[in-house]
């Protein structure tokens, strides 16, 4: 359902993705790995259309979606957190999620929409939350807050940028049960992570970059004994 | 359909009532004070429609006066040759496709920058119609002789005043109200959840602009002699933001609120204090953004422990 060919963007001399080619079907999870500055969250920049591609395209369902702007992108079913959460502080925590379904691609406003963001923030477990000052949640709250708003609208493809770093134990078993169960509802899943155990039990494909490079793609184990992917986290010298 | 909160009602059955209360002030008052209403009125129509693009937004204009100036100019070049409603129709087309352009070029602007040229093209507009009078139609001032009462320009700013006031009500109340929040807080994020940021950006800067236009023309038959120098002048778009930022830019009332008491306050200053204007001007407004940020109705909300997002009042 989406395919992005020969993705490519140059931040002045810096290539930070490099002719990455990935393709996702419907209803996959898919975990998007590598070090640190090896254009994970990049790659989801530019299909969210936060950054414009220096050259390459991506297609959702068969549809050219780079070159549009943000807002349409969103508005043709693709949704995503932050690696750092934002949300909306001068709006309640229901209206941050009341904000993304007013502009869906099918608006939805009045008590249908109450409805369906309570229904979004008791899923991620944020019932009777509505009402607060989105300064008032704590860092995990408020990143249950980024995925309810993120979720509300039901939408065919979700960028999650490290959604569960900073998860505990427990918190982290609850989080992979609520990513599993969104599979169930048709999303497609794109997920930046760190936390293995996430990535093992959530992806069973994993798609791995290294310097802006796909180094390799396919079931997480095989990715995981990976010659490249080996020397990509941990240098040459630890291959013996 | 939605059902209002109940302060968004109180706001609007608080509109309905202070509009015709105010309507019949000039009925009240002798007349010394009908000048005293049109400034007044001129105050609250400037904060109000400043408020509805910058307070949400947080893009802080200081291009007041150009739109302000650009519709009193208008009033100053067609006085002479059309009817005094079709000058404020073509004072609020200039308005608007003067802020279309600025509003094109400059809302990817981010924070300083913004403030910046806004303060620059209120010199702009005046430097350049300063030289089209004098290379081209070689006069400076102009003359408006426009048969229009002092009470019906108060009339028509309390009209100016109401639309501002219904027309930011209506946003607030709509879908486009998260929308403009958002926007203030993150960009990105609104746009991530699928609002047309530059669109919705413009259309508030345009609107806004229109109103305050129009606050220009309507009041350019009192002036009799206009030149750049007097309709340009950047102290009105100083006063407009300290009036805004003392009631709150972020809410409904926030600018009706700043403006009454500042206005009656400057007046004072001008007449008693007229050489230190400027500096008690400054101190004021150095004393509203330091003392308070979020302005008065935010720390009266405060103490009465009130919902801590509520915007409407």
């Amino acid at each position: 359902m989406l395919e992005a060919t020969s993705l490519t963007k140059r931040f002045g001399g810096l290539v930070a993705v490099n002719d990455l080619t990935l393709t996702l079907g419907q209803g996959e999870i898919v975990g998007l790995l590598g070090p640190n500055g090896s254009g994970k969250s990049t790659v989801l920049n530019l299909i969210s259309g936060a950054l414009p591609a220096t050259s390459g395209e991506v297609r959702l369902d068969g549809e050219r979606i780079t070159g549009s702007p943000a807002h349409r992108i969103a508005r043709r079913g693709v949704s995503r957190t932050f690696q750092l959460v934002r949300l909306t502080p001068s709006l309640a925590v229901r209206e941050n999620v009341l904000l993304a379904l007013a502009f869906a691609q099918t608006p939805v406003t009045g008590s249908e929409a109450r409805d369906r963001a309570d229904a979004a923030l008791r899923r991620v477990g944020l019932a009777g939350q509505g009402d607060r000052a989105v300064g008032d949640l704590n860092y995990i709250d408020q990143k249950r807050l980024e995925l309810a708003r993120a979720i509300s609208t039901a939408p065919r493809l979700l960028l999650l940028d490290e959604w569960m770093a900073g998860l505990n134990p427990t918190e982290l078993r609850e989080a992979i049960t609520l990513i599993s169960s969104l599979r169930g509802d048709g999303m497609t899943i794109l997920l930046v992570e760190h936390i293995m155990e996430a990535v093992r039990a959530l992806c069973p494909r994993c798609v791995v970059m290294s310097a802006g490079r796909g180094i390799a793609d396919g079931p997480t184990a095989d990715v995981l004994r990976d010659d490249a992917v080996i020397a990509a986290y941990l240098g040459k010298a630890a291959h013996a | 359909m939605r059902t209002l909160p109940r302060s968004a009602l109180a706001s609007l059955a608080a509109i309905v009532v202070a509009v015709p209360v105010m309507a019949l002030m000039p009925l009240v008052l002798q007349d010394y004070a009908h000048g005293l209403l049109v400034g007044l009125m001129s105050y609250v129509t400037l904060a109000t429609a400043w408020a509805m693009f910058s307070g949400p937004t947080r893009y802080i204009s200081l291009a007041t006066v150009a739109f302000y100036g650009i519709g009193a100019y208008t009033v100053a070049v067609l006085g002479d040759h059309l009817a005094f409603a079709a000058i404020l129709g073509a004072a609020a087309l200039i308005g608007l496709g003067v802020a279309l352009v600025v509003g094109l070029a400059t809302l990817r602007l981010a924070g300083i920058y913004f403030v910046i040229f806004s303060f620059g093209l209120a010199e702009l507009v005046r430097q350049v119609i300063t030289w089209f009078e004098t290379t081209v139609t070689h006069t400076l001032g102009r003359y408006i002789f426009i048969d229009v009462t002092t009470v019906q320009i108060y009339w028509l700013l309390l009209g100016l005043a109401s639309v501002s006031l219904l027309l930011r009500w209506g946003i607030e109340n709509s879908r486009f109200g998260l929308a403009v929040h958002a926007i203030g807080d993150d960009e990105t994020v609104a746009r991530h959840a699928g609002v047309n940021v530059t669109g919705v950006k413009l259309a508030l800067f345009a609107a806004s602009a229109v109103l305050i236009t129009l606050a220009g023309a309507v009041q350019a038959p009192r002036w009799t002699y206009v030149e750049p120098s007097i309709v340009f002048n950047p102290t009105i778009s100083f006063i407009t933001l300290i009036m805004a930022l003392l009631g709150g830019a972020n809410r409904l009332w926030g600018p009706v609120v700043g403006a009454v008491p500042l206005y009656f306050f400057f007046e004072w200053l001008s007449v008693r204090w007229h050489d230190q204007f400027s500096i008690i001007l400054g101190l004021t407004f150095v004393a509203v953004v330091f003392l308070l940020p979020n302005g008065v109705l935010a720390l009266f909300e405060r103490r009465r422990d009130a919902d801590p997002v509520d915007r409407h009042a």
